[in-house]
């Protein structure tokens, strides 16, 4: 099981000669600012959110990648969050990460079969004949076969879904416990998605992989998750089972991301919550709830005072004031008059 | 008559050493009011379908044959100058990436107000600035940041100056090249909202170019699909969803992940779309079709019409219009190899698909 | 995959882009002449001898196609000999430049902060040093000699070398593939050899051909002016000597066009060569070769290359 408790990553803003000598305090950008996550194995869990909202940066730091500025990052029971040298590359032997782009994660000069070696050749596993087979068995599994036709490409030579797979089996040579998936096939056509996701599924029977699947698709997260947790300027806003999250979404958040989802049914039109203006900069976060600027349903509380959880149902839990005692009131029809500033005035679609 | 009527549309582009037949022959109709999907994966041809009526093909692209007409008017005899004179006064484009359509250096609205001044001789610049203020409420930007600079809104709030750019004229015919592809699921909702609206308001035709099914389910009455530059099948959007007769089509729909329907992964489709320089022959799905028969390596199927509008070119479909079962068929064996990658979630590519003649889908 | 043939097929794949550029040709054809005359020619022609009195100040003849000098040495021989040492320096000096500047700038630019700074820092004092002033130094100090010249064009010519590759350095090191070897454990030594260090290399080579064109006319300038070697022939010193010798005003043109003219020429060809290298590595045009960027965007992404 790999943890997270309390995890921050802020990022220092650059501060002017100017501002330093007046002592204005150095400001910073909370790209995650308090994020607390549980991973099982062959668990998949959604990070879902809009862009801005630090589902990768979470992703990031989990991988070791981002700076954890607090908290702690914790698997199978041992605090990894400082870890250095060779216990850090141990780490990664078991914590892997796909990104976004396949066109930019994998390094044009190396050969498909130099790209899914290395991470081996990193760790010392596997030489000669064994090296090969676990490259070749590593890029079947990730479906391409035969491994043969690619081991000796350039990934300029290669789709985009295939260069994915690639940098699937790369990831997946080493045989790690927990993946981070970081919107793995967001760059795809919808087509190859499937089969992207189905081999990534797939390892997950066979090996027990767990997988965090950074998203900024409900649907999608929906699809192949077990869990959701939805993400808003940098922590966690609800989470929950994925079926029942979607089914009954507590948080107002999660509500309006629900309802502005295009459905591929004409039929069937649902009432829209728009929310006015955008994510805000995470150099600027309000304070007490960090929704509630865009939130249809604040009050005064949510002004001033940051909800912490609530359970609102079986393992699902919300950082509403308005799940303290139980369920919300659905915010559905409603309108969000309060906007970020030059935004318009957001609308409600008809039914 | 339609406003706009495509018939037989063919496309090409030079490339060094071959022709990459980007569009090869569709035919379809936006009546006036209407909006229409054009859907379709990368490489469809459907942002090139757009760039050709509107005579915005790269240097090296060229309209080979077909017609296009605007409100009967022919519109691949005009002159250039006689042209130039039409785009964005009676068809505008809403183009795809707002930042790099913006002019970085100019104040946005002088730009919203160019085409004014250019199209519209007889107004003054007190009347332009005018338009720009209403064209800003319009769009829901607050009329006082005409002053500034592109770098200075967000991404939606450049999209809705895109879109204030696209209605300066007053067109009848709108495009719109993948509007919100970029934009955060808040931000979409906002602008196709807007879309709606002023389509409602106007009585604006549109046309939404777009990979995205489920963003032409909710604004588009009809859609036309296309796969590696043909077109498959068009019709009113209720009937795709439930009853596409394409294989494409339905393999798209299913693709789609839709948190009413069933929460399984689908099919998907094995392997990828083809080289455009080198084709396969006949229906270019039919390498990574599970419904191919020897038909469709010679020939790309008629299109034929099934009810209101339904129209759709597979060999597949019987005659009273229903996709025939795989099980039906006397497929070919590349259709088995499909059906198995799917099972499995491979990849298809690097097999020469076993039916094809040597040759002729030979790639580079 | 074996390396070797990784690397034959990389080199193919090159010399195709190359064989597409006229001027990269036409280079490539002018070097091919001067650099067998520099790898055969002095043992074809012989030492250069000293002769009598009756045979210096020779006009071009049947027997000394370029005539003779002070000293009664055949201009041709010399020449040749000068051709060796002119190009021999070039590429010294050039190797030299390329390891010190592509070492400096890909650690200067992977690990950046403190070392970046003062990597930087001192590229920049490098660079700003007066090439002619610091030869006269040197050799003054150390006497004249081919190492010292040698020496001079490296020591000058390193920071632009490092100052480029820094700056390619930095936008690869930002690259997801960078991020993704991080994350599987490779350290820094290998990321920079292994990541960085390939991607670079096409920028590393064509610089270093653009070099060498600079270090020969660096030598030539340098042995004019007399700062250079005095035991051996290059073009530069078959230069000073005729001009010593007053051969402009009498008209002995044999004496200082040929090396002249091979300066000029070699200079001329490694700059064609140096700048198709450049055009090569150009992403957008290699993006052309690879798949068509002549297609609409989206045309392309479609495009798949087959078996």
């Amino acid at each position: 099981m790999i943890e997270l408790h309390g995890v921050r990553v802020h990022f220092p803003l650059r501060q002017g000669l100017f501002e330093a000598f007046r002592g204005r305090p150095r400001g910073a950008v909370r790209a995650v600012d308090g994020v607390d996550l549980r991973v099982g194995a062959s668990e998949v869990v959604a990070l879902v959110g809009e862009s801005g909202c630090g589902k990768t940066t979470t992703g990031r730091a989990l991988v070791r990648l981002a700076p954890i500025t607090a908290g702690r990052v914790v698997l199978d029971g041992e605090d990894v969050t400082n870890l250095g040298g060779a216990a850090l590359r141990a780490y990664r032997r078991r914590v892997q990460i796909i990104f976004q782009d396949p066109y930019e994660s994998l390094n044009p000069k190396q050969t498909v079969h130099d790209i899914v070696a290395e991470p081996l050749e990193v760790h010392g596993l596997a030489r000669g004949a064994e090296r090969e087979e676990r490259v070749g068995r590593a890029l079947e599994d990730a479906g391409l076969r035969p491994a043969g036709a690619y081991r000796g490409r350039y990934p300029h030579e290669l789709s985009g879904g295939q260069r994915q797979r690639v940098a699937i089996a790369a990831a997946m040579v080493l045989e790690p416990a927990f993946v981070v998936a970081d919107e793995p096939v967001s760059m795809l056509d919808v087509s190859i998605r499937t089969g992207i996701l189905k081999v990534m599924l797939d390892l997950r029977e066979s090996r027990g992989v767990g997988y965090v699947f950074i998203t900024h698709d409900l649907s999608l997260a929906w699809l192949i998750a077990d869990r959701i947790a939805v993400m808003y300027l940098g922590t966690i806003v609800e989470e929950g089972p994925a079926a029942q999250l979607v089914a009954s979404p507590a948080h107002p958040y999660t509500q309006a991301l629900l309802s502005v989802m295009p459905s591929p049914d004409p039929k069937r039109r649902r009432r829209r919550t728009i929310l006015a203006g955008e994510t805000p900069d995470a150099s600027r976060i309000p304070p007490g709830c960090r929704f509630h600027p865009r939130c249809p349903l604040a009050f005064e509380r949510c002004r001033t005072e940051e909800p912490p959880f609530f359970e609102v149902g079986p393992g699902q839990r919300a950082a509403c004031w308005l799940v303290e005692s139980g369920r919300a009131l659905p915010v559905v029809g409603t309108t969000a008059a309060a906007g970020t500033a030059a935004a318009p005035p957001a609308a409600t679609a008809e039914p | 008559m339609a406003l706009l009527e495509i018939r037989d549309l063919v496309v090409h582009f030079r490339i060094r050493g071959g022709v990459v037949r980007a569009v090869e022959g569709i035919s379809f109709d936006v009546e006036t009011g209407e909006a229409v999907g054009l859907v379709g994966e990368s490489g469809c041809g459907k942002t090139t379908t757009v760039l050709a009526i509107n005579r915005l093909l790269p240097p090296n692209g060229r309209i080979v044959s077909g017609s296009i007409r605007l409100d009967g008017e022919e519109l691949t005899a005009l002159r250039r100058g006689a042209f130039r004179r039409k785009r964005w006064k009676e068809m505008s484009v809403i183009f795809q990436g707002a930042m790099n359509s913006l002019n970085p250096v100019l104040r946005v609205g002088d730009q919203v107000r160019e085409p004014i001044l250019l199209h519209e001789p007889g107004v003054t610049r007190r009347e332009a600035n005018r338009r720009v203020s209403e064209l800003f409420e319009l769009v829901g930007i607050n009329p006082a940041r005409k002053k500034q600079y592109p770098h200075e809104f967000s991404g939606g709030m450049r999209q809705r100056v895109m879109i204030a750019m696209a209605l300066a004229n007053r067109p009848r015919l709108v495009f719109g090249d993948e509007p919100t592809t970029a934009l955060d699921v808040m931000v979409q909702a906002q602008i196709l909202e807007l879309l709606e609206r002023l389509r409602r308001e106007f009585g604006l035709a549109m046309v939404l170019i777009t990979h995205d099914l489920s963003v032409v389910a909710e604004t588009c009455e009809r859609a036309v699909v296309m796969y590696a530059g043909q077109l498959v099948e068009t019709g009113p959007m209720e009937l795709l969803h439930d009853r596409p007769l394409h294989p494409y089509t339905l393999r798209l729909m299913r693709s789609v992940p839709d948190v009413e329907g069933p929460r399984d992964l689908g099919a998907g489709i094995p392997g990828q779309p083809p080289d455009l320089a080198a084709p396969p022959s006949g229906c270019r799905f039919h390498p990574r079709c599970d419904h191919a028969v020897a038909a469709c390596l010679a020939a790309f199927p008629p299109g034929r019409s099934f009810g209101t509008g339904h129209r759709v070119a597979c060999h597949a479909v019987s005659d009273e219009g229903r996709l025939r079962a795989p099980s039906e068929l006397p497929l070919l064996s590349g259709a088995a190899v499909v059906l198995a990658a799917e099972e499995s979630g491979a990849e298809l590519a690097m097999l020469d698909h076993p039916d094809d003649p040597p040759g002729v889908e030979g790639a580079a | 995959m074996n390396l070797l043939s990784s690397w034959r097929r990389r080199a193919a794949g090159f010399w195709r882009l190359f064989r597409r550029s006229r001027q990269g040709l036409v280079g490539l054809g002018i070097l091919s002449v001067f650099i067998l005359v520099a790898l055969v020619g002095p043992e074809l022609v012989g030492r250069v001898d000293r002769a009598g009195t009756f045979d210096q100040m020779l006009d071009p003849s049947g027997g000394h196609i370029f005539g003779t000098d002070r000293a009664g040495r055949d201009l041709f021989k010399v020449w040749v000999h000068g051709t060796r040492i002119s190009i021999a320096v070039g590429i010294i000096a050039s190797l030299i430049t390329m390891v010190i500047g592509a070492a400096v700038g890909i650690v200067s630019g992977f690990i950046g902060g403190r070392v970046d700074t003062a990597l930087t820092a001192l590229s920049n004092f490098f660079y700003v040093l007066p090439t002619l002033v610091l030869a006269i130094v040197l050799a003054t100090i150390l006497g004249p000699s081919l190492l010292n010249v040698i020496m001079v064009i490296a020591i000058t010519s390193w920071p632009g070398t490092a100052l480029i590759i820094r700056s390619q350095t930095l936008s690869i090191k930002e690259r997801m593939f960078v991020d993704r070897a991080r994350a599987y454990g490779a350290g820094n030594v290998r990321l920079m050899t292994r990541h960085v260090l390939p991607n670079v290399f096409g920028l590393i080579l064509a610089n270093t051909t653009l070099t060498i064109a600079a270090a020969i006319f660096l030598e030539t300038t340098l042995s004019f002016l007399g700062v250079g070697d005095k035991n051996t022939f290059s073009w530069g010193r078959v230069l000073e000597e005729s001009f010593a010798a007053g051969a402009l005003t009498l008209g002995k043109w044999a004496w200082f066009v040929p090396p002249g003219l091979g300066v000029v020429l070699v200079v001329l060809a490694f700059t064609l060569v140096g700048g198709a290298f450049d055009e090569i590595l150009d992403p957008r045009l290699r993006a052309r070769e690879a798949g068509r960027a002549e297609e609409p965007p989206e045309a392309v992404a479609g495009a798949v290359v087959g078996t």
